[in-house]
């Protein structure tokens, strides 16, 4: 994950408060400085050396892959060159899934962005049970996507007439609909994304509370001095501002969320035969390109990874250099 | 596959796998050496590994187990342990055979790439006493090149169940042609019934193979050419889109195809599974229900059912190849009791020996009976050895845009002809 300058952390929520934390670090002096490296090696080189293992050697590895002729095997002899990449970048699934999921990202993106911040607005303008909200939206994102999938699609979006949105509509003589199933009008795209909002809002809204708990009061307190109107005055030109950091922090999650999108796809649209041409998120593609059900092309597959990859890299970079998430935001 | 299929997999598993499979290429070599050296004599105590998928009937697990133990006891020379592998059987085996570990014996449909790529033994000499009496469509599905790879453990076989009672009130016959079965299907639709179920993905995944028998094609043809490059194959997937547009079709059922409830649970007056679901379907609808395979389209083409078996096979790297082909022929060649146990003491699977399923008194009356008959006469290999992922993804999307989407049939199945076309030319030059 990227850093993010200003404290996003969901655990800073001194109301008011300005004062940054004291950083932590290591301050070499003397004798104690060799004791601070042996505590640090101590407890980062466990970490670090899973992270060696479990995260680089793979990363590095399927790189070396997208170069090679590797169906069915892990340790290719045959080099191709970049005959995988042009593969994956001729017209067909791959792009097609590219396409779809920009598209998708243009349009999670800002929604989530929207709703979680008026959520966030909601929650800390609330004078009651504020922290029972908080929870009560908060409480989604520790629902594991395999489960929270399996319910919209077998419990409240299946396309019986004992389904619960089903039953709903059928109050109003509605037809049962099939949520999951349906391309035309393409239904699933609502299911997916009710399911994608209900399961992330709560993580960003509690990112855009701690942002806004650390905006200073005398900033709201001196526009209102100087004849600022509560309300929209103020959040365009103090809170806005104020939470350029959270912002950009949010986005960036999000963006990155969107092109790696894949559990709750996978658990919702994937059938036994495997999964339908239409909403296949790129990493599904990848899947079952490289791995699924003995479809063992891991140079294509590994190929395609590192174009996300680098798709992503670019879109986050743009991205600063649009909304300058290396500046400060004060 | 006709198996019961299981697909839940989160990132973090998928992970995993990748992670796994890039350790086992660094580390494979390394991890073998270790494991090979146990500090005991190779020849008198080993320890086999059997895996097999998660079989939704009760008591399956219990059996294979039961089968291993008198093996370990009684026959061999090797203990044999059993792992039952819930969730996606196929992609765990794959990548576990991929990385030289996993079982020692296995399960499996047997695909070209695995024979290809050196993971599975011939098992020509285990089977040698027994091979005239397993049927031939069956024993094909697991021979390449002339050599079988694998013992045929059961054979599953999918067709097309309908409401007696229904059709009756409808007024409608059997169906016999596509055209039939379609105009059925809008007929028997009422607003608490829909007419077929064949698959929440609209039948794209299990009927794009009967699709195309039903004019007389095939995936691949004997002589490895692409079989669905054919204005026919058009028309036949023409139909299946009509199918879904007809109103008549159930979508979004909560248990998919290969499971009976939609059936059962009177939500559709028929529904495309298969023989395993016949002792659920008797225990809800007693004698209410009849069988048919899917009906032909024009005359060029054949009444099918899909067919396939698990085979049992011997992994190329194990330790204790002798040991695993011992045990192999053992269960799946001499113990004849064990073979019938498994066919049809739990759910019903039809025993890919011919002397076996007449002997099955389960299979002997009513629609079970019908199943059998069918397959004899009409099988169709649901997944051919050379019909690869590759190839079955490029044909499915072809099928899914054209059934789902209403995209042009011509195009949609000359784009996946290309594509098989590559995958059989690196196959077979």
């Amino acid at each position: 994950m990227t850093g993010v300058p200003g404290s996003t952390v969901p655990g800073s929520t001194e109301p008011g408060s300005t004062e940054p934390k004291p950083r932590r670090g290591k301050k070499a002096q003397g004798g104690k400085g060799r004791g601070n490296a042996r505590a640090f090696w101590l407890f980062v080189g466990p970490f670090a050396v899973g992270l060696a293992v479990f995260a680089y050697l793979p990363i590095g590895w399927s790189v070396l892959l997208s170069f090679f002729d590797a169906r069915d095997t892990v340790t290719p002899t045959r080099f191709v060159g970049l005959d995988n990449y042009l593969h994956m970048l001729t017209e067909g699934p791959f792009l097609a899934s590219l396409g779809t999921f920009s598209l998708f990202a243009l349009f999670i993106v800002p929604t989530t962005f929207v709703l979680s911040l008026a959520l966030a607005l909601l929650v800390n303008q609330i004078g009651f049970a504020r922290a029972f909200f908080r929870s009560v939206f908060f409480l989604p994102t520790a629902c594991s996507y395999v489960v929270a999938s399996l319910v919209w699609k077998l419990s409240i979006f299946n396309g019986v007439r004992f389904g619960l949105a089903n039953t709903v509509l059928g109050w109003f003589g509605v037809d049962n609909i099939a949520w999951t199933a349906s391309t035309d009008p393409p239904w699933y795209w609502l299911v997916l994304v009710t399911l994608r909002l209900w399961l992330q809002l709560g993580f960003y809204m509690i990112l855009f509370i701690a942002g806004l708990q650390r905006i200073p009061r005398h900033l709201y307190e001196a526009a209102w001095i100087d004849g600022a109107r509560p309300g929209w005055q103020t959040f365009r030109h103090i809170t806005l501002p104020q939470l350029r950091a959270t912002s950009v922090a949010v986005l960036l999650l999000n963006l990155i969320a969107a092109y790696q999108a894949f559990d709750e796809f996978y658990n919702v649209l994937s059938t036994a035969r495997g999964y339908p041409p239409f909403a296949r998120p790129p990493l599904v593609y990848l899947y079952y390109t490289a791995l699924g059900q003995g479809g063992q092309d891991f140079g294509r597959g590994s190929a395609g990874a590192v174009i996300l990859a680098a798709l992503i890299a670019i879109v986050t970079l743009l991205q600063g250099k649009v909304f300058g998430f290396a500046r400060r935001s004060d | 596959m006709t198996q019961h299929e299981h697909t839940s997999v989160s990132r973090r598993s998928f992970l995993h796998a990748t992670g796994a499979v890039a350790l086992a290429g660094a580390f494979g070599p390394l991890l073998a050496a270790c494991g090979s050296n146990t500090g005991r004599g190779a020849s008198d105590s080993q320890t086999i590994q059997q895996w097999y998928h998660a079989y939704g009937e009760p008591g399956v697990q219990q059996a294979v187990q039961r089968y291993a133990k008198d093996f370990s006891d009684n026959a061999g020379k090797s203990k044999v342990t059993v792992q039952w592998n819930p969730g996606d059987y196929d992609s765990k085996l794959s990548t576990s055979l991929l990385s030289g570990g996993g079982p020692d014996v296995f399960e499996s449909t047997l695909q070209l790439s695995m024979v290809r790529s050196g993971q599975v033994v011939p098992l020509d000499d285990v089977i040698a006493p027994a091979k005239d009496d397993f049927t031939a469509t069956i024993l094909a599905g697991h021979t390449v090149d002339g050599k079988i790879y694998g013992v045929p453990q059961a054979v599953d076989m999918q067709m097309l169940f309908y409401r007696k009672s229904l059709l009756d009130k409808a007024g409608v016959k059997p169906p016999t042609t596509v055209d039939e079965l379609i105009d059925a299907a809008k007929r028997l639709t009422t607003d608490k019934v829909k007419g077929l179920f064949a698959g929440n993905d609209g039948g794209v995944g299990v009927l794009g193979g009967p699709a195309l028998w039903s004019v007389g094609l095939d995936y691949v043809t004997p002589e490895h050419k692409v079989g669905f490059d054919d204005p026919a194959a058009a028309t036949a997937l023409g139909k299946l889109r009509e199918l879904n547009t007809s109103g008549a079709l159930l979508l979004g059922a909560v248990k998919d195809w290969s499971e009976p409830d939609a059936f059962t649970q009177g939500l559709a007056a028929m529904q495309w599974t298969g023989l395993w679901a016949v002792p659920a379907v008797q225990k809800a609808l007693g004698d209410d229900f009849g069988v048919l395979p899917w009906p032909k389209l024009t005359d060029a083409g054949k009444p099918s059912v899909p067919v396939g078996a698990y085979g049992s096979m011997v992994n190329a790297k194990s330790q204790h190849i002798d040991e695993a082909k011992a045990f192999v022929k053992w269960l799946w060649i001499d113990h004849t009791d064990y073979q019938q146990d498994f066919n049809t003491g739990y759910g019903f699977h039809i025993p890919p020996r011919k002397s076996l399923a007449d002997k099955a008194d389960k299979l002997k009356s009513g629609p079970a009976a019908d199943a059998v008959k069918f397959v004899q006469q009409s099988a169709k290999s649901s997944n051919p050895p050379e019909w690869t992922q590759a190839m079955s993804t490029a044909y499915l999307d072809a099928v899914a845009k054209v059934v789902r989407q209403g995209s042009d049939a011509a195009t949609e199945l000359r784009t996946a002809a290309g594509k098989v076309t590559d995958e059989l030319k690196r196959l077979y030059g």
